[in-house]
């Protein structure tokens, strides 16, 4: 995050709207800034540059390439706490998940989640249970389990998620 | 009480232990779990990417549960939060449950809505409850100072869970910890975010979230930490080993499945609850346990 002056012309106004529109980023404009979500957050405890609250005045403000090209954006961990403790309901966690879900249409997406996404297109789920290890599902005496991938292409599909994966083989 | 039981993916690859004692348990407590073999990922690594192709995903494993008539039951935190947030929302927005019934069709399916999402913990409180579980107990747990750990997701967001837990000072997974006999004790980390929502991230942020945790049951000198989430258990006893060598210190923190300990006090033998997987093995427990009832109750007789 850049720390010098913020040059007004580079702002751009629209993008505040832009995350309103986007579900879980609606109530953006609620914030007055308090700074609860950052005195509570545990990876701001250990990562200065994961602000939320800087965040979110950053997103107001307007400094859309600052936020969406950060690293920081991919560093919320879900745990809640800022969502349930903020006073004006900006429903925090859901807010930093409209960042990640407006970076990714905007071409920038973590390789981490391109590969799991992708994972789960081949098998159905993140990690493959092949014949082996249902064999060894067998031997323990649990069920034995499916592994294929082909509702979650179609699914990813027809929502445009193919987009940001890699390309799973035919019919696997 | 009939449940459809959710593996999700982190289960099957990892957490053997966890879902076999819970079928030892289930059983002993009135709890039927049913496997439905179409069932795939809840969505929830999808959701940074994009929400809605999650709440489509979440939504297909739901309606299979649906046609079977049966309530979920997830092991998983992870899993938990994203078919009851996408229940949740789904059943209180028409325009949301049509476009998501759109996408669902064309893999033949539908979302109706008739059922309830909860974890297997959730499930032992409020349907089997405390009470229940403290008189099937036969081995009380007392002498051992057993951490709860709930996970963020178990009990969070309030919005999706309503009534289930107080999101700041929760209680629940405590009452179930002393319905086996031990003294669950309050610490400061309780409610500790574990870090492994960004694992794949940044290791060494999630790291060093999960070491709070872990310095604080020492010096608390806890006896075990109780958890209830595979990804948490990656973070606490998977992760332990490589976590004492960044940090150059030393734990050997057992990391158990309340369904493993349970099993234990309800007189399952402890082979069958396969301690063996956990990374952090729970010798002096076992033998404590041993000591006290004697050795036929650590193996099958």
């Amino acid at each position: 995050m850049s720390e010098g002056v913020i040059n007004v012309k580079e702002l751009d106004s629209g993008f505040k709207y832009r995350i309103t529109e986007e579900p879980g980023g609606e109530h953006l404009m609620r914030c007055y800034a308090c700074g609860t979500c950052t005195a509570s957050c545990p990876v701001r405890a250990i990562e200065e540059s994961f602000n939320p609250r800087k965040i979110i005045r950053m997103a107001i403000l307007g400094m859309k390439d600052e936020v969406l090209k950060s690293d920081f954006v991919w560093l919320c961990s879900t745990c809640y706490i800022c969502q349930e403790r903020c006073p004006q309901d900006v429903v925090i966690t859901e807010l930093m998940n409209a960042l990640k879900n407006i970076a990714v249409k905007e071409g920038i997406i973590h390789p981490g989640y391109v590969a799991q996404a992708s994972e789960i297109a081949k098998f159905g789920r993140l990690y493959e249970i092949d014949e082996f290890a249902n064999k060894k599902r067998e031997k323990m005496g649990l069920p034995i389990l499916k592994s294929e991938g082909k509702d979650i292409q179609t699914i990813y599909k027809n929502t445009g998620a193919d987009k940001y994966i890699e390309k799973p083989e035919e019919g696997k | 009480m009939k449940y459809a039981f959710f593996l999700g993916c982190t289960i099957p690859a990892r957490a053997a232990n966890y879902e076999i004692s819970t079928r030892k348990i289930a059983p002993k407590l009135g709890i039927e779990l049913v496997d439905i073999p179409d069932f795939t990922c809840c969505g929830f690594p999808v959701k940074s990417v994009d929400s809605f192709t999650t709440l489509v995903m979440a939504a297909k494993n739901i309606s299979l549960a649906e046609e079977q008539g049966s309530n979920i039951c997830t092991l998983c935190n992870g899993c938990v939060v994203t078919l009851a947030e996408a229940n949740h929302e789904l059943k209180h927005n028409e325009e949301l449950r049509n476009k998501v019934n759109k996408e669902l069709k064309k893999i033949g399916r539908e979302y109706k809505g008739t059922i309830e999402v909860k974890h297997f913990a959730r499930v032992l409180y409020e349907d089997v409850g405390v009470d229940k579980i403290k008189t099937a107990v036969k081995y009380p747990l007392e002498d051992f100072k057993l951490a709860a750990h709930y996970g963020c997701h178990y009990f969070k967001p309030s919005a999706v869970y309503g009534r289930l837990d107080d999101p700041e000072f929760p209680t629940t997974l405590d009452k179930l910890i002393e319905a086996t006999g031990a003294p669950s004790f309050d610490y400061e980390t309780k409610t500790e975010c574990c870090g492994g929502g960004i694992l794949g991230i940044s290791e060494d942020i999630a790291l060093q979230m999960a070491r709070v945790k872990l310095d604080d049951l020492k010096i608390e000198n806890a006896d075990a930490l109780i958890s209830i989430c595979p990804f948490c258990s990656v973070m606490y006893d998977a992760n332990q080993k490589s976590i004492e060598k960044k940090f150059e210190t030393e734990y050997n923190i057992p990391v158990l499945y309340y369904t493993q300990i349970l099993g234990l006090a309800l007189g399952i033998p402890a082979d069958e609850l396969e301690f063996k997987r956990n990374r952090i093995k729970p010798k002096e427990i076992l033998v404590k346990f041993e000591k006290k009832y004697g050795k036929e109750k650590l193996v099958k007789s």
